[in-house]
């Protein structure tokens, strides 16, 4: 039974599948069903334990709504393009409330996920990927509210609206995008734990939410094109009610940014991945 | 046999000191304003967990990996799992490799048992189809059928530590590594986990085992690989290499536990233990306690004052808490009249320790008889029994057999037929 192997010096070594140069889309595609589960879990914690539960996704861009009709609406007496007041906040909160949430779950998924880091292998970039998904559904859930709206203001159903599930392709991907960039940064840097939260605060305030793009003169215009989540959000706003006026030039400009984010935030994520487990 | 694994060269260097990350983004900017070109401040100094590592395995093989704390053990666990990097060398892995470094990793308080499960098993790597597959037989396994469906927040530490095993018993790895999980858990718990190391051993898996318990590692290795200050010291046989490391220790000279530093004690405090010693019967100190040597515990006092009629005495208790015992020179009838200010000792000699491996816990007191006033109480020390080969025969006998052994003779008569 006891076989003494004491040196191999001399030995060929044989030609075996050698997984870290694995073709990282190949590894992706092997860890799909964790990738599931991960996003599956966090759908499932989010409401526990709470007496609400998943009436808690329509709550919050309700509630929102509802406040920022009363003080930017009426108080205040921001246009909104000729829409009606709580469609036009509603729509804009929607996306809004999901890329704040993805931002947040995925910039924080690595660190609070510490103690699988350093115990178990998988590809680190479904923790990100993970939290994307798992506030996806209170997005979905969030716009099943929207064929109230489409009832209550007697909006004309066009194929406009088809815009709207089309669009959430690039939002998702740019809070991906964004979240897995801060992720990365924030296993070395504690700061970023700090800056989600207060980055999202004045977020909101340079992206055409509590007003349209148009309230500035056109040649500021471009200043809030630099967000990449402007141009998407006033697309949103398009989908839902065709006559807005919809700046097409900055919805480009926002996706060649969404791309750009992302390629960016995989090539640091992948960069950095390797010591996340020493650092961590 | 086939080749399995197969490692090169393998080097980990970690930077101690100021590490990267205690650098807040600040500060790393205020440095950067100051000296905009030099890519690392100040020299770090680089410790190497692992230097030039090589060895092979083939399929089947059972590596028992030990060697001291810190000698590199669990990096090299990591590293052949990936979880870390090497900062050189390589490592080829033929089949899927699963790493069990921790029972139920990612297991969710708010989650049941029966979602736990799951989780836990695709974290460690299993398809959802083959989770389906051995559900039952993990529920079965892992005796906590009744709270399946219960969150397992509410569960027992031992409870969970039962459900995170049994998804680990069912893993299907074409090599496992395992780091130190046999050291939690009952013993007949611990024996359903060394059958299931065992069904895999059978089957042609190639498992690598870090254990403190020797005798685990005898018992479940072929092959042992000693780490040392993160280089191979030997490879081979497992009894060899067990039998050369504990050599290692011998001529080594370690002190006891100091207590004088120990906070969290009762008493008043007029007298006090400062220090435990673990002797031979010869008065030399030892490195590592085997069940059945002769042991001297030599208990260091300090009395602030003169004090009359003292009791001195401690409490063993299991790893798990379990009182196995309690010695008190009280009940021996064996009476302290005066103790006078200054340093003393006090030694109680064991010719035989009949205790099984394990670590133990002792909490050492010291009142007046009849236990009031209380001096000094609830002193913690810990006592590390390693196994040895109690009864004569060849065999290492280790902690799945309890606490304690009684020094026996087994007899025959009538129609048995013995030898």
């Amino acid at each position: 039974m006891d076989t003494v192997t004491v040196t191999y010096m001399h030995e060929k070594p044989r030609v075996m599948k050698n997984y870290a140069k694995c073709s990282t889309l190949l590894e992706l595609w092997e860890y799909r069903e964790l990738f599931y589960f991960l996003a599956w879990r966090d759908m499932k914690v989010r409401y526990k334990q709470t007496v609400l539960g998943v009436l808690w996704a329509i709550m919050q861009p309700l509630f929102t709504m509802l406040i920022f009709t009363v003080v930017f609406g009426r108080v205040a007496n921001i246009s909104s393009e000729g829409v009606p007041k709580p469609v036009f906040y509603f729509s804009a909160l929607l996306p809004w409330f999901y890329f704040s949430s993805t931002l947040t779950n995925a910039g924080m998924s690595l660190v609070s996920s510490a103690g699988l880091l350093t115990k178990i292998y998988f590809p680190r970039i479904i923790l990100p990927a993970a939290a994307a998904l798992g506030s996806l559904v209170d997005f979905m859930i969030g716009s099943v509210l929207l064929i109230g709206f489409i009832v209550y203001y007697d909006i004309p159903i066009g194929w406009n609206l088809l815009l709207w599930p089309i669009l959430v392709l690039p939002l998702t991907v740019l809070a991906f995008g964004s979240g897995t960039f801060l992720a990365a940064l924030n296993v070395k840097y504690r700061d970023i734990k700090y800056a989600i939260p207060f980055g999202i605060q004045l977020l909101l305030f340079v992206t055409p939410i509590i007003y349209p793009t148009n309230v500035f003169p056109e040649r500021f215009q471009w200043l809030l094109a630099i967000n990449p989540l402007s141009g998407l959000i006033e697309s949103f706003r398009y989908a839902l009610v065709p006559k807005y006026p919809v700046h097409w030039d900055v919805l480009g400009l926002s996706l060649a940014v969404t791309t750009v984010i992302l390629v960016g935030a995989v090539w640091y994520f992948k960069r950095t991945e390797k010591a996340f487990a020493d650092i961590v | 046999m086939t080749r399995q694994i197969e490692v090169q060269s393998l080097c980990k260097s970690y930077q101690i000191g100021k590490l990267q990350h205690d650098l807040s983004l600040r500060e790393q900017l205020v440095d950067f304003v100051k000296n905009p070109f030099s890519q690392k401040r100040e020299k770090d100094e680089t410790i190497w967990a692992l230097k030039d590592v090589s060895f092979h395995a083939d399929e089947g093989e059972v590596i028992g990996i030990i060697g001291r704390n810190g000698a590199g053990k669990s990096t090299l666990l990591k590293v052949l799992s990936r979880i870390t990097h090497p900062t050189s060398g390589d490592v080829n892995v033929k089949g899927r490799i699963a790493a069990l470094l921790e029972v139920g990793t990612g297991f969710h308080d708010e989650l049941t048992g029966r979602e736990n499960v799951y989780l836990n098993g695709s974290i460690l790597g299993m398809k959802k189809f083959e989770i389906d597959q051995h559900f039952d037989a993990i529920v079965e396994f892992s005796g906590v059928e009744q709270f399946i469906d219960t969150p397992i927040k509410r569960y027992s530490s031992g409870m969970r530590l039962r459900l995170g095993f049994a998804v680990a018993a069912h893993l299907d790895p074409d090599v496992l590594v395992v780091d130190e999980v046999l050291a939690v858990g009952d013993a007949s718990f611990q024996k359903k986990c060394i059958k299931a190391m065992d069904g895999l051993r059978s089957s042609g898996r190639t498992v690598f085992f870090v254990s403190h318990n020797l005798a685990a590692v005898e018992n479940l290795c072929s092959r042992g690989i000693w780490i040392d200050a993160g280089k191979i010291r030997m490879d081979g046989g497992a009894k060899e290499v067990i039998a050369s490391y504990m050599a290692s220790f011998s001529g080594e000279q370690v002190s006891g536990t100091d207590l004088s530093t120990k906070t969290n004690r009762l008493g008043s405090g007029e007298i006090r233990y400062t220090k435990l010693e673990y002797l031979s019967l010869d008065g030399m100190p030892y490195a590592i306690i085997r069940s059945g040597d002769a042991l001297v515990l030599r208990f260091h006092y300090h009395a602030a004052a003169s004090l009359h009629e003292l009791s001195f005495g401690f409490r063993l208790f299991s790893e798990m808490g379990t009182l196995i015992t309690e010695c008190g020179h009280w009940m021996h009838g064996f009476r302290i009249s005066k103790v006078d200010p200054g340093d003393g000792y006090i030694d109680l000699e064991i010719e035989s320790l009949t205790l099984l491996p394990g670590r133990y816990h002792l909490s050492l007191w010291i009142t007046a008889p009849g236990g009031r006033p209380v001096y000094d109480g609830d002193v913690q020390a810990s006592l590390e029994i390693e196994a040895s080969d109690v009864y004569r025969s060849g065999r290492m006998i280790d902690n799945r057999y309890g606490f304690v052994y009684f020094p026996q003779r087994w007899k025959v008569g009538g129609s048995v037929v013995s030898g």
